[in-house]
């Protein structure tokens, strides 16, 4: 059954020539450029990343709206985000994205809320910024706790000339205190929800770092103040994260953006350290918060303990020996869990296959934490992710790996079709092709409503979800009995 | 340490240990620099009030949690209920992917659609380019048997003409001269999604009567005694379909269901993944133009569409969502006046047994004031059952309602006594809706998922029987429509009813002499 490594790699080379037979030439020659099998010594995964979807194909990316208001505004949890424009981007993302947060809904925090200008014609035809100085005094009304606002653009404001900057200046002018924050991530700007994230990092550094008040919000710094960027707290991600870089030592001021404030945000450049989660999203804050404030910034990754371990030694090294020590003693407190965990799973999951597809962290990094558990990762492909992400990827993926990158809904099911690993990993709009094909699916976006998979904690329920996947009794019961024999 | 092997916790359990409950307050203590307690609280008890409400509903600019979405959404489910067709919305295709997740999330289905992918070049230059590469990749990789086209709010803004841009890439070859390809403009800042779903069927049967966009000659209707039935956008529409067509099959009328994906939102889990399945077929629309007439369950859901029809000649019955028990019955009266069939012994025995539950069960939901928001054909049809059962629906919330929705759901109210105190609300959302239930507390709210927002801060219990519904799994697989669906809902209300009286009742010692065991 096992396929040898030249095997493997000319079963991906055949399984890529036949994919791409089913496509016009013009788009066969496009499509043959994100498709590749990984050959270890290469410093990139020889694929082409980061350009124009091809149209038609069913690509499973989203756009620049969702990289800004779904990823990196939205979770932010004490502004209130308007979808700018008609009423749908709003709608469908509404609380779909299970940023975790504490306080009251409405009150003073409006994260699973959806504000809308709710968009008519007379607003395409007449322009939208009136409606949008109105929409701002009435929040100003009716959720005084605001502590700020953003204005996230849709498709047409950027076709329709209208001026949300003068109208964010002269509303943050008479509103003092309220932080406003105009960002151009109509959706039809790049290729992606990656230039979402950029242009959302970009907002906050001109939005917020630039117009912040240094007196506010102060608090006594002190010499093991980090900042958790990058991560978004779904499932409470964040949380499973911080209480371990809590635990060794060190004091977390901030979290960006999941169950972050606007404050923490303001008091990020007063971090001696910014550690760094999803790099694809929020690197470009933390370049600049570098150049700018010299704040140094380190990537980690904390799924799975071999992974999670490596992290904290690699943060812990930009410390003293008391946090050096402080890494130790957590990796040592959680020691009898994680051999527990994996006593009890990997025994069930050993040698079991999985493709991934998610946006552009995960592709990679959660590979470790399925390793831990003796599984292979066989296929993997960013949503959105760079070049360097690719180029990341190579520490982590085996000799032959197949890579897609924007994978169509075409290739991927054949893929899987050909390949049959026992688990793919990917979105909610995969989930069901895949099981109607027998195959186990868990949503590696949303952690399939469960999570949280970061940190000790969260690598328990990671395992025990990939366990009730891949074992349960659901996947003997897809051919009824009477086919069973033919 | 709060994880342990044997016993994994949840996120539900696993952050209410002490661990994390003192990182949340430190982190709340220390860096959020938030409102002081006292006055989240004021602020809280301030939003209960009459004042607020005022305010709240003062504002004509901001929309808070509105229950509609937009008219792209409304051509793929469409697009869904045809045989072998493939939703193609031309415009930017972030919008595609939230298409297909919303309703991915609502039925736990595949939902194929694909996107023209639009950027910023496009946006320039307009997006035929997008268009003929788009049309030529759909065609050859997922082979259907027809691409519906609509549109996103980019390619509205900019004008895109679709009736140009898919004769130009027939000219350059995308897809054959002769290869179906209807189309609707679906902008989504007018109307909802149940204007998209209008126009999309409407672009759908023009298509195909009317000489495929001058390529074919008009069709000429050849009268016969067949009935045409379109559902309009519903939530339901898995369970409702069958259910239709039984009630069809058992009158023993000819039928088509104009639009009906409720085998596409229902495939097996086998072994194989059917991209395709069921549907109405090109030949059924191209005959549906011979239907003596045609019903149109949800009025508001095909207005464009039904003026279309009455236009070639057939008469349309046009319905506002019957349910119930006189909802039904309007509804198989107007299939047998139209086809001159009795309504059979079958169908009245089951109208009996649904009558007996109600007489059974109506002491329970007498008198119990409910508040309700959703599509507009939608509330009409729960308010009429909720009136029959003796309920009263109190707040009747559309956010894309309209006045003329409105006066028609006043109407209800006026010809019933249980009526009497009910008031209905166009054009309003859930934050409205939250005033209300603060001002005027009611027994129950009927809503969608988002509701549960509401249940959560006013304590009204939510019953879930609007679109979409993510939280509660197989709503959808369940008819409301019919008589079986009338006793659906019924078993619904009720459920929710009991649910309620006895979470009120079971403290030990205290309120459980009410606990009772036979209710």
């Amino acid at each position: 059954m096992s396929l040898t490594m030249e095997e493997t790699k000319a079963r991906n080379k055949e399984l890529i020539e036949e994919v791409l037979k089913a496509y016009p030439e013009k788009t066969a020659k496009k499509r043959a450029k994100h498709l590749n099998a990984f050959e270890e010594g290469k410093t990139d995964c020889n694929v082409k990343s980061n350009i124009k979807s091809v149209p038609g194909v069913m690509t499973i990316r989203g756009c620049a709206y969702a990289g800004s208001k779904g990823v990196v505004w939205g979770p932010i949890k004490d502004m209130i985000h308007i979808s700018h424009g008609p009423v749908g981007c709003g709608q469908y993302s509404w609380a779909a994205r299970r940023n975790y947060y504490i306080g009251t809904t409405g009150i003073d925090t409006f994260v699973t809320m959806q504000f809308t200008s709710d968009f008519q014609e007379k607003d395409i035809v007449f322009g939208g910024d009136k409606k949008l100085e109105k929409i701002i005094d009435e929040i100003q009304v009716l959720f005084p706790l605001n502590k700020g606002i953003s204005v996230q653009s849709e498709c047409p404001i950027g076709l329709i000339g209208d001026d949300i900057e003068a109208v964010s200046k002269k509303k943050a002018k008479e509103y003092v205190g309220k932080t406003i924050v105009p960002v151009r991530c109509e959706g039809f700007r790049g290729v992606s929800q990656s230039l979402g994230h950029h242009l959302a990092n970009d907002a906050i550094r001109d939005w917020v770092f630039d117009k912040m008040d240094p007196e506010k919000n102060k608090f006594e710094g002190s010499p093991y103040d980090v900042a958790i960027i990058g991560d978004y707290n779904i499932g409470g991600d964040a949380w499973s994260s911080r209480i371990l870089l809590e635990e060794m030592g060190l004091r977390v001021i901030a979290q960006w953006s999941g169950d972050g404030s606007i404050a923490e945000l303001e008091n990020t450049p007063k971090a001696k350290l910014n550690v760094l989660h999803c790099y694809r999203s929020m690197n470009y804050i933390s370049r600049h918060m570098e150049e700018k404030y010299g704040v140094p910034w380190v990537e980690y990754n904390f799924f799975g303990p071999s992974k999670i371990a490596a992290s904290l030694r690699e943060i812990a090294s930009h410390f003293d020996d008391k946090i050096k020590e402080g890494a130790e003693r957590v990796i040592a407190k959680y020691q009898a869990l994680t051999d527990a965990v994996i006593a009890k799973y990997r025994p069930r999951l050993e040698g079991k296959t999985v493709m991934l597809f998610v946006g552009g962290l995960r592709p990679r990094h959660v590979i470790g934490a399925y390793e831990d558990l003796g599984m292979n990762v066989v296929g993997t492909g960013y949503e959105f992710g760079h070049n360097d992400d690719y180029q990341r990827t190579t520490h982590y993926v085996k000799d032959g790996t197949l890579i897609y990158d924007d994978v169509t809904g075409f290739e991927f099911e054949k893929f899987v079709e050909k390949i049959q690993p026992d688990l793919v990993g990917s979105g909610i709009k995969e989930k069901y092709v895949f099981q109607k094909m027998g195959v186990p699916f868990r949503q590696m976006h949303s952690w399939d409503y469960s999570g949280p998979y970061h940190g000790y904690d969260g690598f328990g329920i990671f395992a025990r979800d990939m366990d009730m996947a891949i074992n349960s009794p659901v996947w003997s019961l897809t051919k009824a009995p009477w086919k069973k024999a033919a | 340490m709060p994880q342990n092997a044997d016993n994994i916790l949840d996120h539900e359990n696993l952050f209410r240990q002490p661990e994390y409950v003192e990182l949340f307050e430190n982190k709340k203590r220390d860096f959020e620099f938030g409102h002081p307690v006292d006055k989240v609280k004021e602020i809280v008890e301030w939003t209960k009030t009459k004042d607020y409400q005022e305010k709240n509903f003062a504002r004509d600019s901001l929309t808070v949690n509105p229950a509609k979405a937009c008219q792209p959404l409304g051509a793929v489910f469409v697009a869904n209920g045809f045989a072998r067709t493939l939703s193609f919305v031309h415009g930017s295709q972030g919008c595609v992917a939230y298409y297909r997740s919303h309703f991915s999330r609502h039925f736990k289905e595949p939902t194929s659609c694909v996107s023209s992918s639009m950027t910023e070049d496009a946006a320039v230059f307009g997006g035929l380019n997008n268009m003929v590469d788009g049309l030529a990749n759909t065609h050859s990789l997922y082979k259907p048997d027809m691409i519906a086209v609509s549109t996103t709010c980019m390619a509205e803004v900019i004008g895109d003409d679709l009736n140009a841009f898919i004769k130009t890439a027939k000219e350059k070859g995308s897809v054959p001269m002769d290869y179906d390809v209807p189309f609707a403009h679906t902008p989504a800042f007018v109307g909802s999604h149940i204007t998209g779903y209008d126009n999309a069927l409407l672009g759908i049967l023009k298509h195909f009567w009317d000489g495929k966009a001058d390529t074919a000659p008009k069709l000429e209707r050849v009268p016969n005694e067949s009935i045409n039935f379109i559902g309009g956008f519903d939530g339901f529409v898995v369970g409702n379909m069958p259910e239709i067509r039984r009630i069809f099959k058992t009158m023993g009328i000819e039928h088509t269901l104009l639009c009906d994906p409720s085998d596409n939102w229902n495939t097996p889990t086998d072994g194989t993944y059917r991209m395709y399945d069921g549907g109405t077929t090109k030949q059924q629309v191209a005959e549906a133009l011979n239907a003596k007439a045609t019903i149109v369950f949800q009025q508001f859901s095909a207005e464009k569409t039904a003026k279309l029809i009455a236009e070639h000649g057939q008469e349309v019955v046009a319905l506002n969502h019957p349910m119930g028990v006189a909802g039904t019955d309007q509804f198989l009266m107007a299939l047998s006046r139209i086809s001159g069939k009795p309504i059979p012994a079958e169908l009245e025995l089951e109208r009996g047994r649904l009558v007996d539950a109600i007489a059974d069960s109506q002491a329970h939901l007498h008198g119990k004031k409910y508040a309700l928001y959703g599509d507009p054909d939608l509330m009409l049809g729960l308010t009429q059952f909720l009136l029959e059962l003796g309920a009263e629906p109190t707040h009747v919330l559309s956010t894309n309602g309209d006045d003329k929705w409105a006066a028609k759901v006043q109407a209800l109210f006026d010809a019933s006594p249980f009526g009497k105190n009910c008031k209905v609300y166009p054009k309003r959302d859930l934050w409205h809706m939250r005033s209300l239930l603060f001002t005027e507390p009611v027994d129950f709210l009927i809503g969608n998922t988002y509701g549960k927002y509401l249940e959560r801060d006013t304590g009204t219990p939510l019953i879930r029987l609007v679109f979409p519904i993510f939280d509660r799994h197989h709503y959808h697989r369940m008819p409301i429509w019919g008589y079986e669906g009338a006793m659906r809902v019924l078993v619904m209300l009720l459920d929710e009813f009991f649910e309620s009286l006895d979470a009120n009742t079971i403290i030990p010692g205290k309120t459980d002499y009410s606990y009772d065991i036979i209710r």
